[in-house]
């Protein structure tokens, strides 16, 4: 393949938005969406326990998603919430499929671990570690093929950094100059289990740079470097030269929302919580001169924001039974079968 | 007699087997210092160290393929895969290695291990984290495949699992960990491959295994109180499988029905009931039922996840018609 399908893209992405407030404002969007996450599966209201909060993450989604824009497309992990956020997504539909209503993304189906919506470019999140990245090897051809400059960026956690798939997707990416950003967002923990417990090859972006593609690590605790960062490995990805971007995080909470993470301890959990991106913004913004109340007022809107949110999800009505056996195939096709239909038949035999 | 869930029966299957035999160690995510996902290897790291609980990385062909080798060195793995649904990740080394070593390589060498996993739905777990992928193991030859139904069982087939000379995919479902019954463990081992006819009626057969045993075992209680007698088998391997007992029964009472929580085409139950219509054929007075998954993927809601798979509801009124 040649370079020509990329010739059309912009050098460089131009920069709205890019103040600190606006980065603040989304991530305590993404932080208070994920606390009523937490609450709406305590009222009960939430479809199951597999809920993964992306708390003491948000510079990872904002920053990079800040420096994407409308047309890319992107993958996520099962802690994908705050991405999709960033990116645009409703609030009300989100929490409805965490509910798993009928009012929700993907109408009850997909849930917390599958949520898409291919109107904003979201691919999909994944319940399979590693699952959804080789797709933006694939979108990457796409784009490539359709010469607008659109990325596609794969969003993963460092579990996925030791599954195979990953490497041959770096590998293809790189081999095809393909514009698109591997994003691996590093909380230290894949599930109960430390990064140190998984590898020895801490420098992560180094594995990336092996094959080809631009590699870095960022420091998740300044959502304006990882922004900085992402902005340029994403205007490098419209050009044709793939990247992977590993941001530094922690992960306040356990793996999911019954896991009390007792294989670490309190203290530890205590210095890992001081690395708290929104808080470090909140500082710099008061700190260039924005007032307390300001920002007590921004975060009010976004507190009767999300409390809207559970409102609309825990109004929201379940799905159809009908719809059970809608989408597994084209809108045109036959819905399968019930088995209660088939079972009918037999004994109608007689 | 001691009173244990089926949590604790595996894990102490598990203990017994390693104290046993010092060839028996356990691999896989989170099987060590989080012991496991569903709590079955709790506490047994502190007994037998990292070394016989080995924590991986998220690398579930490695962990399965690791397992392969290890069993070709002599050793005996319990490999842990934490979904069934991640089965397809592995299914290489599942089904082109572990399946075929034996006979590829003329009987020269086994692959005894045992892989354990877990599925089925009843917690909202969605797509790819609540199905029954026992099919997948079924159609492949060289691979045996265990599904205990109680706590009893969990302890007999996950030890005689780990005497077999060929790979074991051991399926546990999720909704039953906490399932509680007396055991005696120091009863007589069931054979290995021999199914239990859990209830004996003369009106009909009811043909399954794992979780739907004790959905069956509801069903034929409801049934009794209108009348209807119902004997259930409730397979406990499916790989060997127990025809003789299935043919026996469905000989002697004339009526059968198989129930799977796993999707309906080409599946389990469709395996059991085509062979139950060919070789009981002359036997039976109507012909044998299915019910079994919906054919959809599993989904979040709990409304839709609840009616994908076979309820009691729906097997009691089954029976009911097939007997009418």
């Amino acid at each position: 393949m040649t370079q020509t399908a990329m010739q059309a893209a912009p050098e460089a992405t131009p920069r709205p938005n890019s103040d600190l407030r606006a980065l603040y404002t989304q991530m305590r969007r993404v932080r208070t969406f994920e606390e009523r996450v937490g609450e709406l599966f305590v009222r009960g209201q939430s479809a199951g326990s597999m809920l993964h909060l992306s708390i003491g993450e948000e510079s990872a989604a904002v920053g990079v998603c800040a420096a994407m824009r409308e047309g890319d497309t992107f993958t996520t992990h099962h802690r994908g919430h705050g991405i999709f956020l960033a990116r645009g997504a409703d609030p009300n539909r989100m929490m409805a499929e965490i509910g798993g209503k009928e009012t929700g993304y993907c109408h009850g189906k997909g849930g917390s671990m599958h949520i898409a919506d291919m109107g904003l470019g979201h691919l999909g999140a994944n319940a399979i570690v590693g699952g959804g990245i080789p797709a933006v090897v694939g979108a990457g051809i796409a784009s490539k093929r359709a010469g607008k400059g659109d990325i596609s960026v794969a969003f993963f956690g460092d579990g996925a950094m030791q599954q195979g798939i990953l490497y041959e997707s770096m590998n293809m990416a790189a081999l095809w100059d393909l514009p698109v950003l591997f994003v691996c967002i590093n909380n230290q923990y894949g599930m109960g289990t430390r990064i140190d417990q998984a590898t020895k090859g801490h420098e992560l972006h180094l594995r990336a740079r092996a094959f080809g593609l631009r590699g870095e690590t960022v420091d998740g605790l300044d959502v304006t470097e990882v922004r900085e960062t992402a902005q340029d490995l994403v205007d490098a990805a419209r050009t044709g030269q793939p990247g992977f971007l590993a941001v530094d995080c922690y992960r306040f909470f356990g793996h999911a929302r019954m896991d009390k993470s007792p294989y670490r301890k309190e203290e530890e959990e205590a210095l890992g919580r001081q690395k708290d991106p929104v808080l470090h913004a909140r500082a710099a913004l008061i700190g260039a001169g924005v007032t307390e109340d300001e920002l007590d007022g921004v975060d009010n809107d976004i507190a009767r924001e999300m409390d809207a949110a559970i409102d609309f999800a825990v109004a929201s009505q379940e799905p159809q039974l009908a719809s059970m056996f809608r989408d597994v195939y084209g809108p045109d096709e036959p819905e399968p079968e019930p088995v209660r239909t088939r079972i009918d038949r037999v004994l109608a035999r007689e | 007699m001691v009173q244990m869930t089926y949590r604790d029966a595996l894990r102490q299957a598990l203990r017994d087997a390693m104290a046993e035999d010092d060839r028996v160690f356990v691999i896989g995510e989170e099987v060590g210092r989080y012991g496991g996902a569903y709590g079955v290897t709790k506490g047994l790291i502190e007994e037998f160290g990292s070394d016989r609980l080995m924590d991986t990385p998220i690398s579930e062909a490695a962990i399965v393929g690791a397992a392969v080798g290890a069993a070709m060195a002599g050793l005996k793995p319990v490999a842990e895969l934490m979904y069934v649904d991640f089965i397809g990740m592995t299914m290489d080394q599942l089904g082109n290695q572990a399946a075929k070593i034996r006979y590829m390589f003329g009987g020269q060498i086994g692959v005894p291990m045992v892989l354990r996993t877990q599925g089925g739905t009843g917690r909202s777990a969605g797509a790819q984290h609540s199905q029954s992928l026992e099919a997948y193991v079924l159609h492949t030859p060289g691979l045996r495949l265990a599904m205990p139904a109680t706590v009893a069982d969990a302890y007999h087939l996950l030890r005689g699992a780990l005497r077999q000379p060929d790979p074991v995919v051991f399926i546990e479902h999720k909704a039953l960990y906490t399932l509680k019954e007396e055991v005696d463990l120091s009863a007589p081992v069931p054979d290995w491959g021999k199914a239990a006819i859990r209830r004996k009626g003369d009106d009909l057969v009811i043909v399954t295994y794992s979780r739907q045993v004790h959905n069956a075992l509801k069903a034929a209680e409801e049934l009794a109180a209108r009348g209807i007698e119902a004997t259930v088998i409730d397979l406990r391997t499916l790989n060997p499988l127990d025809f003789d007992t299935i043919r026996a029964e469905v000989e002697r009472v004339g009526r059968a029905m198989v129930v799977s929580e796993g999707v309906m085409t080409a599946g389990v139950a469709a395996e059991l009931s085509a062979r139950i219509s060919e070789e009981c054929f002359d036997f039976l007075h109507d012909p044998v039922v299915r019910v079994a998954g919906e054919d959809i993927p599993i989904s979040v809601s709990v409304a839709l996840e609840a009616a994908s798979v076979p309820t009691t509801a729906l097997v009691r009124e089954t029976a009911e018609r097939l007997v009418a």
